[in-house]
C-alpha cells in the first residue's frame, strides 16, 4: 500500500490520472488530508464510493502514531516514531507561553558525522519521505497547537532536499496546510548547492550550524568543513537579502574552552560583517563518552553580551527537556539498542 | 562553464573506465585544472541526476585525473557511470574541498574507496613518513596495494574483515585501531570513508588519548 500523505498536488494529480479518476479528485484528496485532516480514504465523502474503492485498493492515507513519548517536567515532549520496520526518528514538542515549536527530523540517522552529535553515531539509515516528515506534526496530540516548525531534529535536511522541499510545499501551499513561511525554519550545516536552491525556491527562514568561526576548529567538530568551508557558505549567503521576514540565524553550541573566548567573538563579528542575521547560543547537552563539555552559564552570558555589544543580535536558547534525554538522537539510539537486543 | 544543481561544470571525455575488482573501477579523464591532493570534484552524466562527489586519486603532477569508485547496487549514478566507455562525455566540476592540509608523519585510516585522497597525497610526494591503515572486506578491494606495499612496506597495514589469516590483519579497521600497539597520540590522524567508519574510528582514537585537534576526517556522504 502506498501512502497518500505527503504527496504534493502534482503527485496526487498523477495518481488520480493513472487510476482514471477525474483530475479535480486530486484537489479533493489534498483538501481532505491537509485541511480536514482525514485519516482514511473512507472519510473523503465527496469522492464517489466507487472512486474511494479504486483508491483504497492501492493507497492509504498512511499516518503513523508515535511509538513512545517522554514528557519533561518543563512540558517538553519527545516523540519517538517508527519508520519502516526498524528505523526510529524523534520529534520534540516545545511549548512556551506564546508559541509551541515542533522540531522535526528529516532523515533517520545522518551521514554528516558531527563530533558533538548523538545521531551521528547511528550512522545513516535512510531519508524520510515528505509524508514521514509531516507525519511528525500531524500525528502528535498537540498537532493543532503547534505554531512553529523547525527542521533541526535528526539528519541534515539539505541531504534530503527533494523530500524536505516537498514537505515545505505542502506546509505552505493554499491547497496544502496553508502555513506562513515565517513560521518555518530549516537548519543546515552548510551544503552550499542546496542552500542556493532553498533560498531561491522558498521563503522560509534559514539557520546555519556554525559552532566556530575558525577553519581548524570547525573541521574537528564538523567534517563538512572539509567539503564546504564556512567562509564559502557565508560568502554565498552574502549574495542574498535577509530580513525579519526571512530570517537568517546561526546556531552556535557553546563548548567549554573550545569556542567560547573573546577571540571567537572577534572572528565571528568579522565573518558575519554585512549580513543581517542573529546568533543563537546553545548549551551543549552531553552525550555519552564525549570529549566535549558545555561552557559555564557565566561564560555564555559574557559571550552573548560581547556579541550584542558588537551589534549582533544574540539570544541564548533555553535548555528544554534536560530530564528526557534532551540531546537529539539519544532516545532513538536507545530504541535501536533495545530492538537489537530483542 | 554551465551549471547543474548550482554547480559549474565542463564536459570532459572519458579516457578509460577500468574495472579493477568486482564492482570497483578507476575512471580517467584529462586534467584541465590544477588541484591540491585531497580535493574532490563533482561528476555527472546528465543534468537530471544530482552531481556526485569523488576524491581525486591521482597525483598533482599527473596529466590525467583518476577517480576510484565502486558501483552501488541500487546507486542512481554509479550504475550508469560504470557503463561509460572511452570517448563518452562526462560532466566535471572544478576541484574543491579542504581535506588538503597535511602535518608531518600522518596516519591515514581509510575504508574502501576512502583510500583515494591518501593515494593522491602519496603520489604527490606530500606524505613523507606516512602510515596507511586500509580496511576492506576482501583482498581484491585493497586498491593500489602494490604501490603501497612497495613504498610503505611495514607502514602499510591491511585490515580485511572477511579474509583468512595471512598477510592481513583479520578484522575491521576499528578492531585494529582498538588494539594497535603502535598508536602514537602525538601524530596527526586523517580518516576517510563511510560515516560509520569515520565516527567509530574517531571515537576509538579519542578514547585512546588522541586529541580531537589531531583528527581530521573526510566523510563520503
Ligand atoms: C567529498 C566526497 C568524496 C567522495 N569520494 C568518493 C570516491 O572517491 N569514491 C567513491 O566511490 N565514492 C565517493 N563518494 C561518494 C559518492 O559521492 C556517491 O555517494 C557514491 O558513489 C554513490 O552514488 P550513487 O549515485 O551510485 O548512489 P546513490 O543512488 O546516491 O545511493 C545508493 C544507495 O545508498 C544509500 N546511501 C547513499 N549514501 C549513503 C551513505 N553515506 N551511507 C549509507 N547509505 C547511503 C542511498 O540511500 C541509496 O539507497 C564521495 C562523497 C563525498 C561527499
Ligand atoms: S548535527 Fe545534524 S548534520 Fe551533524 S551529524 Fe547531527 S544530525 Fe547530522
Amino acid at each position: 500500500m502506498v501512502s497518500l500523505y505527503g504527496k504534493t498536488l502534482s503527485e496526487l494529480k498523477s495518481i488520480v490520472d493513472a487510476e482514471g479518476l477525474p483530475s479535480f479528485t486530486a484537489n479533493q484528496i489534498a483538501d481532505w488530508m491537509y485541511h480536514h485532516h482525514a485519516e482514511s480514504i473512507d472519510e473523503m465523502t465527496n469522492l464517489s464510493k466507487k472512486n474511494r474503492e479504486i483508491l483504497a485498493a492501492k493507497y492509504i492515507v498512511g499516518l503513523t502514531k508515535p511509538e513512545r513519548v517522554s514528557e519533561s517536567a518543563d512540558g517538553t515532549k519527545k516523540y519517538l516514531f517508527l519508520v519502516g520496520s526498524n528505523r526510529y526518528i524523534e520529534a520534540a514538542y516545545i511549548p512556551e507561553s506564546d508559541r509551541a515549536t515542533l522540531c522535526v527530523s528529516s532523515q533517520s540517522g545522518c551521514k554528516m558525522g558531527c563530533l558533538f552529535c548523538m545521531t551521528a553515531r547511528q550512522g545513516f539509515q535512510g531519508n524520510l519521505a515528505a509524508g514521514e516528515i509531516l507525519n511528525q506534526l500531524r500525528s502528535i496530540p498537540e498537532f493543532t497547537r503547534v505554531t512553529n516548525i523547525v527542521y533541526m531534529g535528526m539528519g541534515e535536511p539539505f541531504d534530503n532536499l527533494e523530500n524536505v522541499m516537498k514537505s515545505l510545499e505542502i506546509l505552505t501551499s493554499k491547497w496544502g496546510m496553508g502555513w506562513s513561511a515565517r513560521r518555518i525554519t530549516v537548519s543546515t550545516i552548510g551544503l552550499i548547492p542546496a542552500i542556493k536552491q532553498y533560498i531561491v525556491q522558498t521563503s522560509c527562514h534559514l539557520a546555519i550550524s556554525l559552532h566556530t568561526p575558525f577553519d581548524e576548529e570547525r573541521r574537528m567538530l564538523m567534517p563538512i568543513q572539509n567539503v564546504y568551508p564556512i567562509a564559502d557558505v557565508i560568502a554565498e549567503l552574502k549574495k542574498y537579502r535577509f530580513s525579519d521576514h526571512r530570517r537568517l540565524s546561526f546556531e552556535y553550541i557553546m563548548f567549554d574552552g573550545l569556542n567560547d573566548t573573546p577571540r571567537h567573538v572577534k572572528e565571528l563579528v568579522r565573518l558575519l560583517n554585512g549580513l543581517t542575521c542573529r546568533i543563537n547560543l546553545i548549551r551543549f547537552h552531553p552525550i555519552p563518552n564525549s570529549p566535549l563539555h558545555t561552557s559555564p552559564d557565566e561564560r555564555i552570558f559574557q559571550f552573548r553580551d560581547l556579541l550584542t555589544a558588537k551589534g549582533i543580535f544574540t539570544t541564548i536558547r533555553a535548555s528544554r527537556g534536560q530530564d528526557i534525554q534532551a540531546a537529539c538522537g539519544l532516545l532513538s539510539t536507545k530504541a535501536l539498542q533495545e530492538k537489537g537486543r530483542k | 562553464m554551465r551549471t547543474w544543481n548550482e554547480i559549474s561544470y565542463e564536459i570532459q571525455r572519458v579516457i578509460s573506465n577500468t574495472p579493477i575488482a568486482p564492482g570497483a573501477y578507476i575512471l580517467k579523464f584529462k586534467k584541465n585544472s590544477t588541484f591540491i591532493a585531497g580535493q574532490a570534484l563533482a561528476l555527472g552524466i546528465s543534468e537530471d541526476i544530482e552531481p556526485r562527489y569523488y576524491s581525486i586519486a591521482s597525483g598533482e603532477n599527473d596529466d590525467e585525473i583518476s577517480i576510484l569508485y565502486t558501483e552501488k547496487p541500487d546507486g542512481k549514478f554509479t550504475r550508469i557511470l560504470s557503463l561509460l566507455k572511452p570517448g563518452d562525455n562526462l560532466m566535471v566540476s572544478k576541484p574543491f574541498g579542504k581535506f588538503t592540509q597535511l602535518s608531518p608523519f600522518p596516519v591515514f585510516i581509510a575504508a574502501g574507496t576512502g583510500i583515494a585522497p591518501f593515494m593522491s597525497m602519496l603520489l604527490s610526494g606530500k606524505a613523507k613518513g606516512a602510515v596507511v591503515i586500509h580496511g576492506a572486506s576482501y583482498p581484491d578491494y585493497f586498491y593500489y596495494s602494490e604501490i603501497l606495499l612497495n613504498t610503505l612496506g611495514e607502514n602499510y597495514i591491511r585490515c580485511c574483515s572477511r579474509c583468512q589469516p595471512g598477510s592481513f590483519y583479520v578484522g575491521r579497521v576499528t578492531d585494529y585501531i582498538k588494539q594497535w600497539s603502535g598508536l602514537n597520540i602525538n601524530r596527526p590522524y586523517y580518516l576517510c570513508g563511510s560515516t560509520e567508519m569515520v565516527v567509530e574510528t574517531r571515537d576509538i582514537l579519542i578514547s585512546r588519548g588522541v586529541p580531537i585537534s589531531s583528527i581530521n576526517s573526510e566523510i563520503y556522504f
